[in-house]
């Protein structure tokens, strides 16, 4: 029997999602805040920052130094470049996990999932060697592998998370019907996975986009990110938090446009599943 | 006449085609500092000069020192120059990892730059870096707090006369702390920080043996006098506060004196940003009354990479950002308030820079700072804020934790310095020293 929800519980239920909702939001909106503020109101105490006047300067002296529109080029084929490929190889690893599953798949699974606990500046050098060797330092090329391997685990484990929760008697019934593998996965499993692969398709860019220690790394002046865009806003010696919040405002806010009009995808993805 | 014609033609294309071979792209590696910032935007007058284009790379400082080292170690020719300290310049240096500055043109006049800055910037007699801008430390303080405490700043004055005048100048209920100072840990913070404090107490990082110093009384006296002081007249929370944090605490008017880098000066004496621009007074870090003030040196440099291929380019950019000719186009452009300082002696004998309220004593500042006797006993290091070994930025970052968990009344001197000791004998025993 389902229990009844009072309206009174309700009222408590929405305050304390707002509260919580507030609460991850503020840093974000701080920072927006803080962007439309002079150098010298951004580090006032809170509230004389709120009483401040607005205003546009950082933006323009952020748009004058800086080359927003290549990072922001680069920003995008470093994130759905590297998502993509990841999609490319994880979802016949997943399929093959999912369906045909051996005696060993879940500890290939665990194992995929332990190189994330791999501290990154361990390989640094290593990777480093790498690119220098193959001539892959500073390129979108180079980024776009190092990324894929990083977010790879995440994306097999969210997909045969979702494959699972097909039946197989699906697939098997295609295949009595004459399907081959190639149309199995293409005309049958991926439509029904899309829920789940859309979730997934957006936490990869999503995580992509923020990577900031092997974009930083690998990169020079062509291949550069926003998240290299960010970080030659701060400054050791003078104050920046204004001009910062302008470059962090202008970086993030693509991506979190993408992430309000795909949040209920995301939702729907990421839960699916959970209730049965 | 077809003739003359095609030769003429095959003259100017060869022409051209010498031209363009000789135009290069070079990469720089820079911080994010104003005048780092300022010269990116004079790139065009070197692209005019030379035909060369530049590439900026800016970067936050620990990731540029990260990023750098990285590139450098492995010889991978992302850069083509480095903007470094003087921490790294004499050890990358001794590495074959810079190329060295010894054929620079007789009109660059190598010969003005600073000694100090000249020395801290090289290996064994041999220039690896060229200074862009230099800076030493020194106090700057609120002339209408100290007039109303009834106190006059030595040009000279001690520890014990800083603590004096906080004590006079601290007043919680209008929100002014007697004196800021930094407490943030890392070595290039408050590390740098209280170990100058430290060299004019006597105290040292190491003795002539390589030995740890910090159960020494030295080290004892110079921790305690920066708590105490720091706890009675200093702002709450100081154990965060770093350079930043305490230019904004000056600029607001929340600090009677603060003893930080010369390049503050032109910041708190900027009325769009400060409101006490027309309030201060400046005066030499204060000693101990042991010989030895406390004051740092610190040069941004620009450095070229071994193994680059675009060796030629890259030296006439550091000739030309870090010439005479530079600094009087800024001069020309924005005022020689804005000019980069600290690099030339001939800047300083310039009647209209000596003008500038704190041109002097930034210049007496970097004159009283010796990287080679930075304390009152002898040292086997280079370095006054820092000792000029590869292990030192590991060790003082630990140690400046340490020291930091005082500040935040986590832990007693003792327990803190015991820690230290341990921590750098070890840390130097496993180095093999």
């Amino acid at each position: 029997m389902a229990r009844a929800v009072t309206a009174r519980q309700k009222t408590i239920n929405s305050i304390a999602a707002w509260a919580v909702g507030l609460l991850i939001f503020f840093p974000i909106l701080w920072i927006i805040v803080m962007s439309f503020k002079t150098e010298g109101d951004a580090i006032k105490a809170p509230l004389e920052v709120l009483t401040a006047p607005w205003t546009l300067e950082n933006y323009g002296v952020v748009q004058e130094r800086s080359d927003y529109s290549r990072h922001f080029v680069n920003s995008v084929i470093l994130a759905f470049g590297s998502t993509l490929l990841g999609l490319l190889i994880a979802v016949p690893a997943a399929w093959a996990m999912a369906f045909v599953p051996s005696k060993r798949t879940k500890d290939i699974l665990l194992w995929m999932l332990s190189t994330k606990m791999l501290p990154a500046v361990g390989v640094l050098y290593p990777i480093y060697l790498l690119f220098i060797q193959l001539g892959l330092l500073d390129s979108r090329a180079g980024l776009v592998v190092v990324l894929m391997l990083i977010n790879l685990p995440i994306i097999v484990w969210m997909l045969y998370t979702y494959f699972k929760e097909i039946p197989g008697e699906i697939l098997e019934a295609a295949r009595m019907d004459g399907a081959t593998l190639h149309e199995e996965i293409l005309y049958v499993l991926t439509p029904m996975a899309i829920p789940g692969m859309a979730s997934t398709v957006l936490l990869n860019v999503i995580l992509a986009w923020n990577e900031a220690f092997w974009t930083l790394n690998l990169t020079a002046a062509k291949a550069a990110p926003l998240t290299a865009f960010i970080a030659s806003y701060s400054s050791p010696e003078g104050l920046f938090y204004a001009k910062l919040s302008a470059a962090s405002t202008m970086a993030i806010a693509p991506i979190l446009i993408m992430g309000w009009f795909s949040q209920k995808q995301l939702v729907r993805g990421l839960t699916f599943g959970a209730v049965k | 006449m077809f003739l003359k014609n095609a030769l003429r033609a095959a003259v100017a294309l060869s022409l051209t085609a010498a031209g363009s071979a000789h135009a290069e792209t070079i990469t720089i590696a820079t911080v994010n500092n104003g005048d780092m910032i300022r010269m990116q935007g004079y790139t065009n007058d070197f692209t005019a000069k030379t035909g060369h284009e530049v590439e900026w790379v800016t970067l936050e400082e620990n990731v540029l020192r990260q990023r750098v080292t990285t590139d450098i170690s492995t010889k991978g020719g992302q850069f083509d120059i480095m903007t470094i300290g003087m921490y790294e310049t004499p050890i990358w240096g001794a590495n074959g990892w810079l190329v060295p500055l010894n054929d620079l043109s007789a009109e660059y006049d190598v010969d003005d730059i600073l000694p100090a800055m000249r020395g801290g910037l090289s290996h064994d007699g041999t220039l690896y870096a060229a200074p862009f801008y230099g800076e030493s430390s020194m106090i700057m303080y609120r002339t209408d707090l100290m007039e109303k405490a009834g106190l006059e700043m030595p040009a000279a004055p001690t520890w014990e006369f800083i603590r004096e005048a906080a004590a006079a100048m601290d007043d919680p209920e209008s929100d002014t702390n007697g004196v800021c100072l930094r407490g943030k840990a890392g070595w290039g913070e408050g590390g740098a920080f209280i170990t100058v404090t430290a060299n004019s107490f006597g105290a040292r990082w190491f003795d002539e043996d390589w030995r740890a110093q910090f159960d020494q009384p030295e080290w004892k006296a110079a921790l305690t006098f920066f708590v105490n002081l720091m706890n009675d007249y200093g702002p709450q929370g100081y154990a965060t506060n770093g350079f930043n944090e305490n230019l904004s605490l000056f600029q607001q008017g929340k600090c009677g004196m603060w003893i930080d880098a010369t390049v503050a000066a032109s910041f708190v004496t900027n009325p769009d940003d400060s409101t006490v621009a027309d309030k201060v007074g400046f005066a030499l870090a204060p000693d101990n009354g042991l010989g030895k003030r406390s004051n740092w040196l610190w040069a941004w440099a620009l450095a070229i990479p071994a193994g680059t291929q675009k060796e030629a380019a890259a030296k006439q950019f550091i000739e030309w950002a870090t010439s005479k000719g530079y600094i009087e186009l800024v001069a020309a452009n924005e005022g020689w308030a804005n000019v980069p300082p600290g690099a030339r002696t001939s800047l300083y004998e310039n009647p209209e820079y000596q003008a500038v309220p704190f041109a002097q004593m930034t210049l007496d500042s970097i004159n009283a700072a010796d990287p080679n006797n930075p304390t009152v006993k002898p040292v086997p290091y280079v370095g006054i804020q820092f000792v000029a070994i590869p292990e030192f930025a590991g060790i003082a970052t630990e140690v400046s934790q340490e020291f930091s968990a005082v500040y935040a009344g986590q832990q007693t001197v003792e327990e803190a310095l015991a820690k230290a000791q341990a921590l750098t004998t070890d840390a130097m025993e496993a180095a093999g020293y």
